[in-house]
């Protein structure tokens, strides 16, 4: 099996505010091959972003990694970076596109500046190099009539330009890993697609892999190869694609994918998670989920499960996995994917 | 689909409205849209940004004054009410907000928050019927009595989506306009609120105008849909009409480009893109009945293809 480029080992993450300690992130390990997609799926104030930040180091100055938190790229250890160091991963080995693409482009350089900037500064190319590489760039990230908008403003382009503008920057110093975060949520779902597409098309012709940060499950399915599902601060399953989609084990994992309709989703049929997301302030003592859980033992309430090995590329923390737990009927929406894994995945004998 | 014998609530014809007219930004946010609000029913409303959507529905609470056509509600002209009449259409039609933070007033309490509404429905003052009439505005949004003394801050944004539609509904409206009442809540909590419109709707007979950009939340609660580009309605329909059988170009790029929770399928995603310059041709455009209660945008010649393909289909 190839060696992953990334591996991030019982990352911890904590923010000092006036309240308290909040533990935004609390053991989190995952890791990621060349050229693959790892989706990180969870709602606000999962860690989802958190996690992404510190893979940049990119974090408020209230934050503190915990000491023994490992990001391990290449030989180098990114958890105990200091600022300094951080310039020559930034844009150069990891770089990443935002959310909303206004608030990441300098609203008084012109867009060609902005892409040739991490050239000059990373690949040492000179000026006109770069301007020749960033035009290139631009065409590769379909925008169009490269040539005439090169010396535009970021406030003279429409919301999807201005995205592929920010992913060209992003790819601009031949990064080895993307980190795209809810890229696309500020955007129309036919400019979506189109953005999807730029980075799809973009990661194949690189071989570069990609972090790929969203709440929406229907984006997930599209572009991940595997995925980390998250919630209060901890990855709770993980595994390919079709592994979470079809053959999910995790009850958080089911009500994400039983809560949010399809086009085809009858009315009465949507089953609602109960409750709100636990305060981080105040870390629940067993699973973080247990509160809103159907399906939740006594344990949950009193001990954190471990992650338990469905597969050799799936796992999931919770306690029904335990041989000594009871057998459970999944919702509706779950039996239906887990009968369509049992046709079309399980091989016979 | 609604019944045919259902009275109509709100009816919109040919309703034009301009932005800056006469100046270098003029923008037509709405050109020439006619459609029907049946009682009871929940009519969806998708587009992109900038379709005109939230225009629509502001145009419909008379908050935006169009340049021609005519909304009724209840059969009355809401363009030439005056003062007390439109007292009463103010408390007959509310509007759910898509900022729950924005819309509640920090300043007051819950209760408080609740009881202006009550006020406005002209509610005895009597302290202790308004107590129980707050209580029971509480509960029906699954909040309860605790909640009364607290104020917007103290509650999550789910929380606080619950206590706007506890807000809107103290008058007793018939007829709510939700525009983009759950985009900014997290997702596990947005299926609770749709769930609760939808209790509402059936417990107290509400008609909503549900306003989206999540076409399969649309799809999931609405009766019938239409869906406007660039102010105008391509296409209206029922939802089943609209979301499995589309005809305008406009609506098969638009609903093409949603992609599934189901992996398998996304893989082999194809979208469809649109070329809006046909819509450009200078030719005139009616919206043609191409099947019961299935309205499509288009000229003679257009509709007769749209026509065909319908009957492919039965």
């Amino acid at each position: 099996m190839q060696a992953p480029i990334l591996q991030v080992k019982n990352l911890s993450v904590s923010f000092q505010t006036y309240a308290g300690v909040v533990q935004a992130i609390r053991g989190v390990d995952f890791d990621l091959k060349k050229g693959e997609t790892l989706a990180i799926v969870g709602e606000s104030g999962s860690g989802k972003s958190v996690t992404t930040k510190t893979l940049l180091g990119l974090n408020a100055p209230n934050a503190s990694v915990k000491k023994e938190s490992q990001i391990l790229l290449g030989q180098d250890n990114l958890a105990s970076y200091m600022e300094k160091d951080w310039d020559q991963v930034r844009g150069a080995k990891i770089a990443m596109v935002f959310q909303d693409p206004m608030t990441s482009l300098d609203p008084t350089m012109t867009i060609g500046k902005q892409i040739a900037e991490p050239m000059e500064k990373h690949l040492g190319m000179s000026s006109k190099e770069s301007e020749k590489a960033a035009l290139t760039l631009m065409k590769d990230v379909g925008i169009p009539d490269a040539e005439k908008h090169i010396n535009d403003y970021p406030h003279q382009w429409s919301g999807g330009m201005r995205q592929r503008a920010v992913i060209a920057i992003a790819l601009a110093a031949e990064p080895d890993i993307l980190i795209a975060d809810e890229p696309t949520t500020a955007l129309d779902v036919t400019i979506q697609a189109q953005i999807i597409n730029v980075i799809k098309a973009q990661q194949k012709k690189r071989d570069m892999s990609v972090i790929f940060i969203t709440h929406d499950l229907g984006v997930v399915a599209n572009v991940a190869d595997r995925v980390a599902v998250m919630y209060a601060g901890k990855i709770v399953e993980k595994g390919t694609v079709n592994e979470i989609f079809y053959n999910p084990k995790h009850p958080y994992t089911w009500g994400l994918l039983s809560s949010m309709p399809t086009t085809s989703t009858a009315l009465g049929s949507l089953h609602a998670i109960p409750g709100t997301p636990p305060d981080l302030l105040y870390p629940p003592k067993g699973d973080a989920f247990a509160n809103r859980n159907d399906y939740a033992l006594d344990i949950d309430h009193e001990k954190q499960p471990p992650f338990f090995k469905v597969s050799d590329t799936h796992e999931a923390a919770t306690w029904l996995l335990d041989e000594r737990a009871p057998k459970v009927e999944p919702p509706m929406e779950i039996q239906k994917r887990q009968a369509y894994w049992r046709e079309n995945f399980v091989k016979e004998g | 689909m609604q019944n045919p014998a259902a009275k109509k609530q709100v009816a919109i014809k040919n309703v034009t409205l301009t932005f800056n007219k006469g100046k270098k930004n003029e923008n037509k946010a709405l050109d020439n849209v006619s459609f029907d609000i049946y009682e009871g029913e929940t009519f969806g409303l998708v587009g992109e940004s900038g379709s005109g959507k939230t225009t629509l529905g502001r145009s419909v609470l008379k908050l935006y004054e169009p340049d021609s056509g005519s909304i009724t509600f209840d059969g009355q002209e809401i363009t030439r009410m005056k003062r007390k009449e439109l007292g009463d259409f103010r408390r007959k039609a509310q509007m759910i907000f898509q900022d729950p933070q924005a819309s509640l007033n920090g300043r007051l309490t819950v209760s408080n928050i609740l009881g202006e509404g009550l006020d406005e429905a002209g509610y005895p003052k009597d302290k202790e019927k308004r107590r129980k009439k707050i209580l029971e505005l509480l509960e029906m949004v699954g909040l309860n009595e605790d909640h009364a003394s607290r104020y917007p801050h103290e509650f999550s944004g789910g929380q606080k989506q619950r206590i706007g539609i506890a807000r809107a509904l103290a008058v007793k409206p018939k007829f709510v306009i939700a525009d983009e009442p759950i985009s900014a809540l997290d997702v596990s909590v947005q299926a609770q609120v749709v769930n609760l419109l939808a209790q509402l709707q059936k417990d107290h007979g509400l008609t909503y105008l549900f306003i989206a950009h999540d076409l399969a939340m649309v799809k999931y609660l609405s009766d019938r849909i239409g869906v406007l580009h660039w102010g105008k309605l391509v296409e209206i329909g029922t939802a089943d009409q609209v979301y499995h059988h589309a005809l305008h170009p406009y609506t098969k790029s638009l609903l093409s480009a949603v992609p599934e929770p189901d992996p398998v399928k996304e893989k082999a995603h194809h979208v469809t893109s649109y070329d809006p310059s046909f819509e450009k041709d200078g030719q005139d455009r009616q919206m043609v009945e191409v099947e019961s209660g299935h309205f499509v945008l288009a000229t003679p010649s257009e509709a007769e293809k749209y026509k065909e393909k319908q009957n492919e289909w039965q």
